[in-house]
């Protein structure tokens, strides 16, 4: 039951991927990536991971790519759909592509941990929630706090900037 | 010239906006609390309760031609209704009486008389022109059809909507 | 993963549908009676005793019509948006616990330790369907709704988040169920009066619970397209909206999905704040199976009032203007509900039981 919806999620994240490349509509392309978020967040949730799926569809799939939408919706998308095909940059792009994924299929045959089997998890004595809460809180405090600077930072700069703009 | 108008200067508990809402609130809620417990009544429901008991004396519903106490239809095919009807719902076609007749003299009576309700719009000018008091306008208001044929109400239609009208001159009646 | 589980899922899964989306036919009969009556009207009475046949008539009317899809949309964007207005207004449903237990078998669908995150999440991608419809429809007033609806929903999920943290500080977990069951113990979050209710330390927490309670039903008035912020389909503005070039019942799912998203977001507040199924005095599901049945009426009960008031405010205050909507969610209630954490966390630390 659990491989096939494996199988089931995993097919859709990479069609929806591939989705998001081959589209010439960026709007199908962003919703595509919508597609492809919830298709991962349904992997994390199989691995019980719930917290992390929940805020994959939360943070991307419901703020980021909403965001993203409302500014394709506001630029003019007929140009994008009208362009022609450049065979050799999608050859190139396609050659690439392959030899990155030659080299990491060969990369990982060649760890001896990838050999063998993952030893189950502990069952954790905390819901995952209560994890990753005494994780950020506890280790990674000081990196939260900075990260959080950083993000303000960014928001107070962006109004900044966005003032000025209109003066 | 632009005219400058002032804004009223809102006070602290105006500017929070909540007493407000609570006011309007309490007011719809009070409407809603009258209607549930039937203290407000305002719609009528129409097939079951009509208005006919509440018309007033000036009412102008469907226009009518009446017989008079005698039994005999007033209309002298005059056509003056038809020339002065403003929508042109008025059709006459006139008919002549015999020699013999009681009425002789009167000339004429109406053989057709047709009223198309579509385009009527119960003005009571026809009424008012009528030298004979031979056609009223009832407080027929249900006037309805399923063909454009069923809205033209014909002399038999007419006559059965305006019965008989008690208390009018019967100036034909007297040999002159 | 046994039968037995599937099977009863399942038979949940159907059995809420069919009450949901009865409730939800007629919330639009109430919605229709109610502001009628405000309006010294008197509203649908005539299909059926009291008009209370009209709903089936609405959907006869809605699915007998012409379902017309005008030339100059993008055809699959615009079959596609309806359906993904009405999708997560109902899965969110999933993780509200409607009752006690009925036979032993709690009334939940799932049970998960994200519940509230998960409302969130499914709440926020009911934009899509409005956002879609607005461009797929390929016109200027349904495009201005998508735009608006989109810039309103991400303002007032902000609101929407942070006023329900408190809640959680209190409680320490994220589960729905657990939520419900602290205020069996403790009383209804915003009515502590269950249990010791002479407690001063539980009605001093009562005060951030209401401002809680506040900030988060007027978001979730907004989440849902409700009057005071119903912008994106704006009548006098907008024509309709994001579903000006919708019709038959393509339409009606629009229509349905706001209904459906209102019993949602009610569900909710009375999970969060209202004490969900649980009614002082009266017991629960492990006392037989009448006192479960008894628990999901109360907790539906609660729903449809709270349903009353959003009928109520919506036929009572006028629209917003853009401007006065943003203001009022990016600089009252967002700091209100900032706030609010804060006075929360330090009754929490510094004022103990």
């Amino acid at each position: 039951m659990s491989a096939l919806l494996f199988w089931i999620f995993a097919l859709i994240m990479l069609g929806f991927g591939a989705a998001v490349v081959i589209n010439r509509n960026p709007i199908a392309s962003a919703l595509s990536l919508v597609m492809c978020f919830m298709g991962l967040s349904s992997l994390f949730m199989s691995l019980d991971a719930f917290f992390i799926g929940i805020i994959q569809v939360l943070v991307y799939a419901g703020a980021v790519m909403v965001l993203f939408l409302f500014i394709i919706m506001l630029l003019d998308l007929r140009v994008e759909t009208r362009r022609k095909t450049n065979v050799v940059a999608v050859g190139g792009g396609a050659v690439v592509a392959l030899a990155f994924f030659i080299q990491i299929f060969f990369v990982i045959g060649q760890l001896s941990a990838a050999k063998q089997p993952f030893p189950p998890l502990s069952s954790p004595k905390v819901d995952d929630v209560h994890s990753v809460g005494l994780l950020l809180f506890s280790n990674y405090n000081l990196p939260f706090q900075i990260i959080g600077v950083l993000v303000l930072v960014a928001t107070i700069g962006v109004i900044v900037l966005s003032k000025r703009e209109l003066r | 010239m632009a005219i400058t108008v002032s804004r009223p200067k809102l006070n602290w508990s105006e500017r929070l906006y909540l007493p407000a809402i609570a006011a309007g609130m309490a007011i719809t809620i009070k409407h809603f609390k009258n209607m549930l417990f039937g203290r407000t009544k305002v719609t009528m429901q129409y097939p079951e309760e009509k208005w006919d008991s509440h018309m007033p004396e000036h009412y102008r519903g469907a226009p009518a031609l009446v017989r008079d106490d005698t039994g005999r239809v007033r209309c002298v095919a005059c056509q003056l209704c038809e020339f002065i009807c403003p929508p042109r719902a008025i059709k006459i076609i006139p008919g002549e009486i015999p020699a013999g007749d009681r009425f002789a003299k009167v000339e004429k009576f109406p053989h057709e008389f047709d009223i198309d309700m579509i385009r009527c719009i119960y003005c009571g000018l026809c009424e008012e022109v009528c030298p004979e008091q031979a056609i009223y306008l009832r407080k027929d208001y249900a006037i309805t059809g399923f063909t454009r044929a069923d809205m033209v109400h014909n002399k038999e239609k007419l006559l059965e909507i305006g019965g008989v009208m008690h208390g009018v001159v019967l100036k034909w009646n007297e040999k002159k | 993963m046994d039968y037995f589980f599937l099977t009863i899922s399942l038979v949940k899964i159907v059995a809420l549908l069919a009450v949901v989306l009865g409730m939800m036919n007629y919330t639009v009969y109430a919605e229709r009676r109610i502001s009628a009556l405000i309006q010294d009207r008197l509203g649908p009475n005539r299909v059926g005793p009291a008009g209370l046949f009209q709903p089936i008539a609405d959907a006869a009317k809605f699915l007998l019509k012409e379902d017309f899809t005008p030339g100059h949309v993008n055809k699959f964007y615009y079959w596609l948006a309806p359906c993904l207005a009405m999708i997560p207004a109902i899965t969110t449903l999933a993780v509200v616990p409607f009752g006690s237990t009925l036979f032993g078998v709690p009334m939940v669908i799932a049970d998960i330790n994200v519940g509230v995150l998960f409302v969130f999440a499914i709440a926020s991608l009911g934009v899509y369907g409005i956002v879609i419809a607005g461009w797929s429809s390929n016109s200027k007033y349904p495009f201005l709704g998508g735009v608006r609806s989109t810039s309103q929903m991400i303002s007032y999920e902000l609101s929407l988040g942070l006023a329900v943290i408190p809640v959680f500080l209190l409680i320490g977990q994220l589960r729905l169920s657990e939520v419900v069951r602290y205020q069996i113990e403790h009383g209804w979050m915003i009515a502590p009066f269950v249990g010791d209710w002479a407690n001063p330390h539980k009605w001093l927490l009562a005060i951030p619970m209401m401002i809680s309670f506040v900030v988060f039903t007027i978001a979730i008035f907004a989440e849902t397209n409700r009057l005071p912020f119903d912008l994106p389909e704006a009548e006098t503005e907008l024509v309709g909206g994001y579903h000006t070039e919708y019709g038959s019942m393509k339409f009606g799912l629009f229509f349905l999905g706001e209904y459906v998203a209102m019993i949602t977001g009610s569900a909710i507040i009375v999970t969060l704040f209202l004490g969900g199924w649980h009614f002082p005095s009266i017991p629960d599901g492990s006392h037989g199976w009448g006192w479960g049945l008894v628990n999901i009426f109360i907790f539906f009960s609660k729903v449809a009032v709270l349903l009353f008031v959003f009928i109520w405010v919506r036929w009572t205050l006028p629209r917003f203007r853009y401007d006065q909507l943003m203001r009022l969610g990016w600089v009252f209630f967002f700091e209100i509900a900032l706030a609010n954490i804060f006075l929360a966390a330090i009754i929490l630390a510094y004022f103990p039981q």
